[in-house]
């Protein structure tokens, strides 16, 4: 298990299609959804850098970044 | 190779590979047919020789496909095929012509419809060479009427096709395909050989199909420094997908345009016998040879008669046909269809002289007699 | 300055025109983020797209392009790679340009071993016409034209391309966005004919009609349906119908055609030399 960093992340409102895919498929539940089908990052702390959220972004919306 | 020069004792086909190799094309894509094959065959022999490929495609779908890519590569690319795998390449003519892609397409033709007589001749793709892919477009198409006309309009082609970016059909047959006559090939330095024209704009915001006052577009081969997208879809300049109302209308406006206001650098004719005759036959290809004899027979006992050659086909020669319509007393057609450019020679006929047309469709070339026959029916 | 995924794609054609879900859009990301990691400049590469869902591609990339008709992308490629073997050209297609209305092109861009690269996105079903039944829907599917299941069975893209002798043969799904990345940059690679088959989910109508509309349970169908190819091998006719095997599946090193054009008509080919494929 890799050591969590601290990270930023930026979801592009403009780009996302509400697919659910980034909540859904996040192994360490950093996201919830909002009532209108939005994600939210509500767990940033449980992320790992892992970036299966973006790439499976269909819509490039996810920006992941270390924090320093 | 050794490239032969001066006079020459050789076939249609071989020639229009000769002249195809002097273009400077480096690409062949085709897939055999009769009566055309003797292209392929030659081309698979000599291309390797100036550092070209001869591709033998799995049909003609993907024959024209496949220049229409080397093309875009910066090859100059042709192929050669007869009726039924012209009538395959149709989609993608339309897109060479909407994506200005230029390629050069032999069209022996053949009997038809259909798999028809494959070792006869006809003259039955005039219209599809005009209208056979979907959609409103320009075409140029040319017509050789020998074994010297095969050697100069497949040069020519490349050059109108390298010039306005725009697939030219040679519209050959099997008689003039087949035919063994002499010829002339000049010096390489005799030659003139038109290439596209590229880019001379910065690299930053170019946009490949952006035109100036010739409406023709500078567009350089893929792995240059300019971004190049071509598209088969409605397209703005930059080659992008677009699909506004304005955009499809500029865009084939354009296409169009620049054909038109060139008709007089494209549309070659021939006028034979007297300036002013009573008949004035109108005919093209093959069978304008034949009526050259009958125009000479005609003469020889005193009728009246000239002849006017269509070498360009598409775009039709409107001025110099509507010329004949409004000096002789009547025309005559002879063509081997039941009647493809005759109607088009109806269409300019604002003067009500008589038209009429002689059609042979039995896989047989017409006969000067026959022509002779028609133009006493008609001058009687 | 290392190059990012994004220096691949046009900003002024975004956000694309695929549905939520659609894995067209991971595919891409994929595809981009591979030549990134290539350090290929874009004006080297030419993405060449046919018609479909996937065939829009071409209008978000950065690269060369070339956006051809239905079903003919790889003879468009096959022209373009033999006019200029430094191009590296890479043809997107989906399961309807590649082996449906583009199934010739496909077998002998294979067995000719054309240097370029296929990424045929496979998601069972027509998504731009509305979800009619393409060359790989599985036989008993719901389409729009096949409202009680379609009567024929589906091609294996895969198998099809290793038959007609292609040189890297490779399937992954959009689950697997890891490996889908590395594939592709294994296959631009790898000299001679290269295919990566992505199943790829449309929630909108093949997994609406067949699996699920959620973009999550088709990605997680997916995950389950996905086998490595080594287990693959070892299951009965029955698991194998259920499942799908991902992984590399062939990787030879029989040379392309250019290369073999030039040698044999420069007379370079030795006489005992095979084909590559045991012929």
């Amino acid at each position: 298990m890799p050591e969590p960093k601290k990270m930023h992340i930026e979801i592009d409102k403009k780009s996302c299609k509400r697919c659910g895919i980034c909540q859904g498929l996040c192994p360490q539940q950093v996201y919830t959804l909002a009532k209108d089908g939005s994600p939210e990052v509500t767990n940033p702390e449980r992320c790992t850098n892992c970036h299966l959220c973006d790439l499976r972004c269909p819509d490039f919306a996810i920006t992941l970044e270390v924090l320093a | 190779m050794n490239r032969p020069v001066g006079v020459q004792f050789m076939q249609g086909n071989e020639a229009c590979v000769y002249a195809a190799l002097d273009a400077g094309a480096k690409f062949y894509g085709g897939y055999p047919i009769t009566p055309s094959s003797e292209i392929a065959e030659l081309s698979a022999k000599f291309l390797p020789q100036v550092d070209g490929v001869y591709l033998q495609m799995e049909d003609e779908i993907g024959s024209i496909a496949a220049i229409i890519g080397a093309s875009a590569a910066g090859k100059k690319a042709y192929t050669a095929t007869s009726g039924p795998g012209f009538s395959l390449m149709q989609e993608n003519l339309g897109m060479a012509v909407y994506a200005e892609v230029p390629v050069v397409l032999i069209n022996v033709m053949r009997n038809g419809p259909s798999t028809g007589l494959a070792t006869r001749p006809a003259q039955g793709d005039v219209m599809q060479a005009r209208w056979g892919t979907h959609g409103d477009h320009p075409i140029i198409a040319l017509s050789p009427a020998s074994v010297q006309e095969c050697y100069d309009l497949t040069l020519r082609a490349f050059n109108l096709s390298e010039k306005y970016r725009i697939p030219v059909i040679l519209l050959s047959d099997e008689v003039i395909g087949h035919m063994r006559e002499s010829l002339t090939i000049p010096e390489r330095d005799q030659l003139e050989i038109v290439n596209r024209k590229l880019p001379d704009v910065p690299v930053a915001g170019y946009k490949p199909y952006q035109t100036g006052e010739d409406d023709i577009p500078a567009i350089p081969p893929y792995g240059t420094e300019y971004i190049v997208h071509v598209s088969s879809s409605c397209h703005d300049e930059s080659g992008y997908s677009h699909s506004a109302p304005q955009t499809a209308d500029k865009l084939v406006s354009r296409l169009h345009r620049k054909i038109e206001k060139n008709k007089q650098d494209i549309v070659q004719v021939e006028w034979f016998g007297p300036e002013q005759a009573d008949l004035t036959l109108i005919a093209y290809g093959a069978v304008s040879r034949v009526a050259k004899q009958a125009v000479v027979n005609a003469q020889a006992q005193g009728l009246s008669v000239n002849l006017l050659r269509l070498i360009t086909i598409w775009p039709f020669a409107d001025d110099e046909v509507q010329a004949a319509l409004a000096k002789a007393k009547a025309v005559l057609v002879p063509e081997l269809n039941l009647g493809q450019v005759v109607r088009e020679v109806e269409r300019l006929n604002t003067f009500g002289t008589p038209i009429h047309a002689l059609s042979r469709i039995d896989g047989e070339i017409l006969l000067p007699a026959q022509i002779m026959e028609k133009i006493k029916e008609v001058l009687k | 300055m290392a190059l990012s995924y994004k220096d691949y794609l046009e900003p002024s054609q975004l956000p694309h025109m695929w549905c939520p879900g659609c894995g067209d859009g991971i595919i891409l990301r994929a595809y981009t983020e591979a030549l990134a990691e290539l350090e290929l400049a874009p004006k080297d590469v030419v993405t060449v797209t046919g018609i479909g869902c996937w065939g829009k591609a071409d209008d978000y990339v950065s690269t060369q392009a070339f956006h051809g008709t239905h079903g003919r992308a790889l003879a468009f490629a096959t022209g373009i790679k033999t006019a200029n073997p430094d191009l590296t050209v890479v043809t997107l297609m989906g399961d309807g340009d590649a082996v449906t209305i583009g199934g010739n092109h496909f077998i002998h861009a294979a067995r000719r071993n054309i240097n370029l690269t296929a990424i045929v996105t496979n998601n069972y079903n027509y998504g731009m016409t509305g979800g009619q039944y393409s060359a790989t829907t599985p036989l008993k599917s719901k389409t729009t034209t096949s409202p009680n299941g379609v009567a024929e069975p589906g091609f294996d893209v895969c198998f099809l391309a290793e038959a007609a002798g292609a040189n890297f043969v490779a399937r992954t799904t959009v689950y697997h966005a890891v490996a889908l990345k590395n594939l592709i940059k294994e296959a631009i690679l790898h000299p001679g004919f290269s295919l990566v088959e992505v199943i790829s989910p449309c929630p909108t109508y093949f997994g609406r009609f067949n699996v699920h509309p959620s973009p999550v349970n088709m990605m997680n169908w997916l995950k389950d349906k996905a086998v490595p190819v080594q287990k693959y091998r070892e299951m009965s006719a029955e698991e194998q119908y259920e499942h799908f095997a991902v992984g590399k599946i062939v990787v030879k090193e029989r040379p392309d055609f250019y290369t073999t054009y030039q040698r044999i008509n420069g007379g370079q080919v030795a006489a005992e030399e095979g084909d590559g494929n045991g012929r």
